[in-house]
């Protein structure tokens, strides 16, 4: 775990055109009144890929990633996901059973407030645990160990492991929540302005830990954030959206270099001008 | 040597008498009759035969009675009576725009078709105790007034109705869930919330109104009308297929009516809440209303964010009778889960003192089974 | 020692629940029979008792109670506890059955937080007095969540609590109701019995039935169902076991009360089931005059 990948693993289109995407997602909307929510998103996601979507607040964003990660139920559209263990299924025509299986196997969710993600009031090992244990495991030192490698994997001192998260401070909060997601090792994993927050130091430091991780593992990720630079250093691929829509869609070089929307160029301007 | 306590049976008969002895006071002061609870405090006879469950004047007014003033006790008494009746029918939806009108008031309108009449209320009373009364002085018979029933009138929420700034009353006509009879499960329709508001403790709703109009929820409602008076019950026998009138209760209502910024289908209106309770208890019929509207968030698209809006919380906690039970279980015997508590107290104390004394601690041990 | 048979008082049905109410309940208990562990909703009555005093094994015990079965009602374990006198008697008054103290001779027993020592026989049934019969309900409060936890056995969150126990005490600090497992399928609680207990409901060849009153559910373990303490591999279940034994009986093996005899703080411990206790006491009593002898 402690190799360090410098950029995002260069993945072309071309590379993934091979492949088929991990979700795919057709004409979704939800909407909670006229103009608040997200209206007809398409895109596809492939394995391995980190994509970003990005946007001031209250643009849709985190309705939009909740809808996708089966927290709300969109008013349309489709979400397809191939799953390991199911095979492929359109999310919101089959059962919750199914969608809250893949919650707690095989995707993970990383909220913006720590206490959202994690159980405040039970021990840091017991919040890595919790996954284990959800899914059979029923040895105390095997979960213990494990949760001890996964401490150890977001660098946090294993000697942590009995302490609340209550007396973490709020990067450990964040990179427990990490940790507690990735013990059953996920393939999707959803996050929610990750960084928010967090002090600049200590958000580079959880950045850079995010990046090796995802590449290490090969997760694809769906991260929302409104920091730009989070999302260069993270997305393969970025989506913006505005008002509820998406805007624009491209590498994430190309999007932040030479962005084509004038909602985009103002986004990039104003980071600039920061 | 000591022997396991006996004499349950004994000390029980004993607390019944001595229950009996102070209930009935002092000897030498006439006992209090049925017919006095009944008419000289209605409005304790309203409580209990609103949360009772019964329009049973005489009867709540025993329960009062052999509860000695108690009226969460006289409340179980009633309800205890209420689960061995046999139901013979339900009646038809009551009419309330037919009500004989004692008391009619609104606080959104000055003035509306059919007037306000402000009918017998302790709202404007200034609170100083009446010596009189403490001295047995006879209470003077009222002034004439002109406080002739008002004519039946149209509901004041149906005004805003015709210019459709207020939400339609869902049509709904099937008959409602009884919810003494089968369980209730998450989320409740409507007529399962507003069954559970009506039968739950005044206090609890009261408080929780006052939260929710406090902020802790998002409850900004105008009285839109209040009103008491009696209305017709009528049934439909099978035998004969059209209604039939049974009989006539005093009821009083509340119509609440809240802003509503509007959803992606609805655009912004006026919303309602409804309350209603037996006889002249107008703190439960407005502090029902208040709730009902409160628990429509989730329904309407608002945001849950506090415990005022959250269905579970609010139903499964307003049944005075469930809550008393609950609360007073604490006071039987629990030696069993205490001995249990005391063990392995005891248990995980040697042990942190093993550790700190390294000393050998033997006593209790588990066996593996 | 067993009283005669009591006449019933007027104007109440037998056993006080009308009988279309007694079906509707005992179709509740069929349902649940027919799911070992899983918490049948049932349309719970007022009953003439507080909740949290039992109404719910006193509308369970109601609908299965016949005019020839013979009743035992315990509280703590013993028959003589006001709650245990006070159910007793009111079936003794609306359905003038016959009431025993004697395990053996009941063929239902009502009770609160204990299993009888004695072990129960097939045809026996015992009706457990439940106050919370929701095992999850102290990590998600929600109803409408810990039902679909059960549906799609969610159960890591049980286990959570099982971990801190160990990592902060070195073993499971749960001594009573200790949430099970029901025929490997779903997960119970056995009411507020202590762990001690907990075996016995394991392959038990007598009925067990569970109604709780205020949150209207009914449940029930078939006789011989498999009923498994959580537990780690590495961490098992285990009971509680005393040093001292029973002052009256002697006895080194049942679930012993703490009871204290002076200011000073000096104690002695009793058997908790009183019938279990005074047969023993009996048997020693005749032991003793035949050795004599």
């Amino acid at each position: 775990m402690n190799s360090i990948c410098e950029q995002p693993a260069m993945l072309n289109s071309d590379d993934w055109q091979d492949m088929e995407p991990l979700l795919s997602v057709q004409n979704l909307s939800k909407f909670y009144a006229p103009g608040k929510g997200c209206g007809n998103v398409s895109f596809d996601l492939y394995p391995g890929e980190v994509l970003g979507i990005v946007g001031e607040s209250g643009s849709g964003k985190s309705t939009l990633l909740n809808s996708l990660s089966a927290r709300l139920v969109p008013d349309e559209g489709h979400v397809i996901y191939r799953s390991e263990q199911f095979g492929e299924l359109d999310l919101y025509q089959g059962e919750e059973s199914l969608r809250r299986q893949l919650m707690r196997s095989e995707w993970g969710i990383v909220h913006q407030h720590p206490r959202d993600g994690l159980r405040m009031n039970v021990s840091a090992g017991a919040n890595i645990g919790e996954r284990l244990m959800a899914v059979g495991e029923r040895h105390y030192s095997e979960i213990r160990q494990r949760a001890i490698e996964w401490l150890q994997a977001v660098e946090i001192d294993a000697s942590r492991i009995d302490d609340r998260p209550s007396q973490f401070s709020g990067g450990m909060q964040q990179r427990l929540q990490i940790a507690r997601n990735l013990v059953t090792h996920p393939r999707l994993i959803f996050m929610d302005e990750p960084t928010g927050g967090l002090d600049v130091s200590v958000q580079a430091r959880l950045l850079d830990l995010l990046r090796n991780l995802v590449a290490q593992l090969g997760l694809s990720v769906i991260i929302v954030t409104h920091d730009l630079a989070v999302a260069r250093l993270l997305a393969h691929r970025l989506m913006v959206m505005r008002r509820g829509e998406v805007v624009e869609t491209g590498l994430t070089d190309q999007v932040l270099d030479d962005p084509q929307h004038p909602y985009t160029q103002l986004l990039v301007s104003s980071i600039l001008q920061n | 040597m000591y022997v396991a306590v006996k004499g349950g049976e004994r000390a029980i008969d004993n607390a019944h008498a001595l229950l009996a002895e102070r209930r009935r006071g002092n000897r030498d002061v006439a006992e209090l009759t049925v017919e006095q609870i009944r008419n000289q405090l209605p409005l304790a006879v309203d409580r209990v035969m609103t949360e009772g469950s019964v329009y049973d004047p005489e009867l709540a007014a025993l329960a009062l009675k052999q509860a000695s003033g108690d009226a969460v006790e006289a409340i179980f008494l009633l309800r205890a009576y209420r689960t061995t009746l046999p139901r013979f029918g339900y009646s038809e939806p009551l009419n309330t725009e037919t009500m004989q009108i004692e008391r009619r008031i609104s606080g959104t309108f000055k003035d509306l078709p059919g007037g306000q009449t402000l009918g017998a209320t302790y709202d404007y009373t200034h609170r100083l105790l009446d010596f009189a009364l403490l001295a047995e002085g006879e209470t003077p018979p009222s002034l004439e007034t002109d406080s002739a029933p008002l004519e039946p009138c149209p509901r004041v929420l149906e005004l805003l109705n015709s210019e459709g700034l207020i939400e339609q009353s869902p049509k709904n006509d099937e008959r409602p869930r009884d919810i003494t009879r089968e369980p209730v499960d998450y989320p409740a329709e409507r007529a399962v919330r507003l069954q559970n508001l009506v039968r739950g403790d005044e206090g609890f709703l009261l408080s929780l109104s006052y939260a929710s109009m406090r902020g802790y929820g998002d409850s900004h409602p105008f009285a839109g009308e209040i009103r008491s008076g009696q209305v017709t019950v009528e049934l439909v026998p099978e035998e004969l297929g059209f209604p039939v009138v049974i009989g006539e209760i005093v009821l009083t209502e509340c119509e609440m009516v809240n802003q509503f910024h509007g959803s992606k289908t609805e655009p912004p209106q006026f919303t309602r809440g409804y309350g209603v309770s037996f006889g002249y208890n107008e703190r439960k019929a407005m502090t029902v209303a208040l709730m009902e509207r409160a628990l429509r968030a989730d329904e309407l698209g608002e945001a849950v964010n506090f415990p005022t809006q959250d269905q579970e919380f609010v139903l499964s906690h307003t049944d005075c009778v469930s809550a008393n039970g609950f609360v007073s279980h604490l006071k039987l015997p629990h030696y069993v889960d205490f001995q249990s508590e005391l063990e392995m107290i005891r248990r995980l104390r040697r042990e942190a003192g093993k550790q700190e004394n390294n000393a050998p601690a033997s006593a209790v041990e588990e066996k593996t089974v | 020692m067993s009283t005669p048979q009591m006449t019933q008082v007027e104007g109440y049905n037998f056993a006080y629940l009308d009988e279309q109410t007694k079906r509707m309940i005992r179709r509740a208990i069929l349902k649940a029979v027919a799911i070992p562990g899983y918490q049948v909703p049932f349309g719970g009555r007022e009953m003439p008792l507080p909740h949290g005093w039992g109404t719910g094994g006193m509308q369970v015990t109601a609908s299965v109670i016949g005019t020839d079965d013979r009743l035992k009602v315990i509280d703590q374990g013993a028959d003589d506890t006001t709650n245990a006198v006070s159910i007793r008697r009111f079936f003794a008054k609306t359905a003038g059955v016959e009431t025993t103290e004697k395990t053996a001779d009941a063929t239902l027993i009502q009770t609160r937080h204990r299993v009888p020592e004695r072990p129960l026989q097939n045809g026996q049934i015992l009706i457990y007095q439940v106050p919370v019969p929701e095992p999850l309900r102290f990590i998600e409060a929600r109803d409408s969540e810990t039902r679909k936890m059960h549906a799609l056995r969610e159960y890591g969150a049980m286990q959570v609590k099982l971990y801190e126990d160990v990592a902060r005490f070195g073993h499971i600090a749960t001594s009573y109701d200790y949430p099970v497992m029901v025929n490997g399928r779903y997960m119970m609680t056995p009411s507020p019995i202590p762990k001690f207990d907990n075996p016995k409901l394991n392959g038990m060849p007598a009925l067990q039935l569970f109604g709780a009153g205020f949150e209207k559910r009914i449940y029930a373990v078939p006789p011989y169902t498999e009923v498994q303490s959580l537990d780690f591999d590495d961490y098992p279940f285990e009971v509680q076991q005393w040093e001292e034994s029973c002052a009256i009986c002697g006895s080194d093996h049942s679930f012993l009360d703490e009871v204290i005899t002076d200011d000073a703080g000096s104690r002695m411990f009793v058997c908790s089931d009183t019938d279990y206790c005074r047969e023993r006491a009996q048997s020693n009593r005749e032991q003793a005059q035949e050795n004599e002898q």
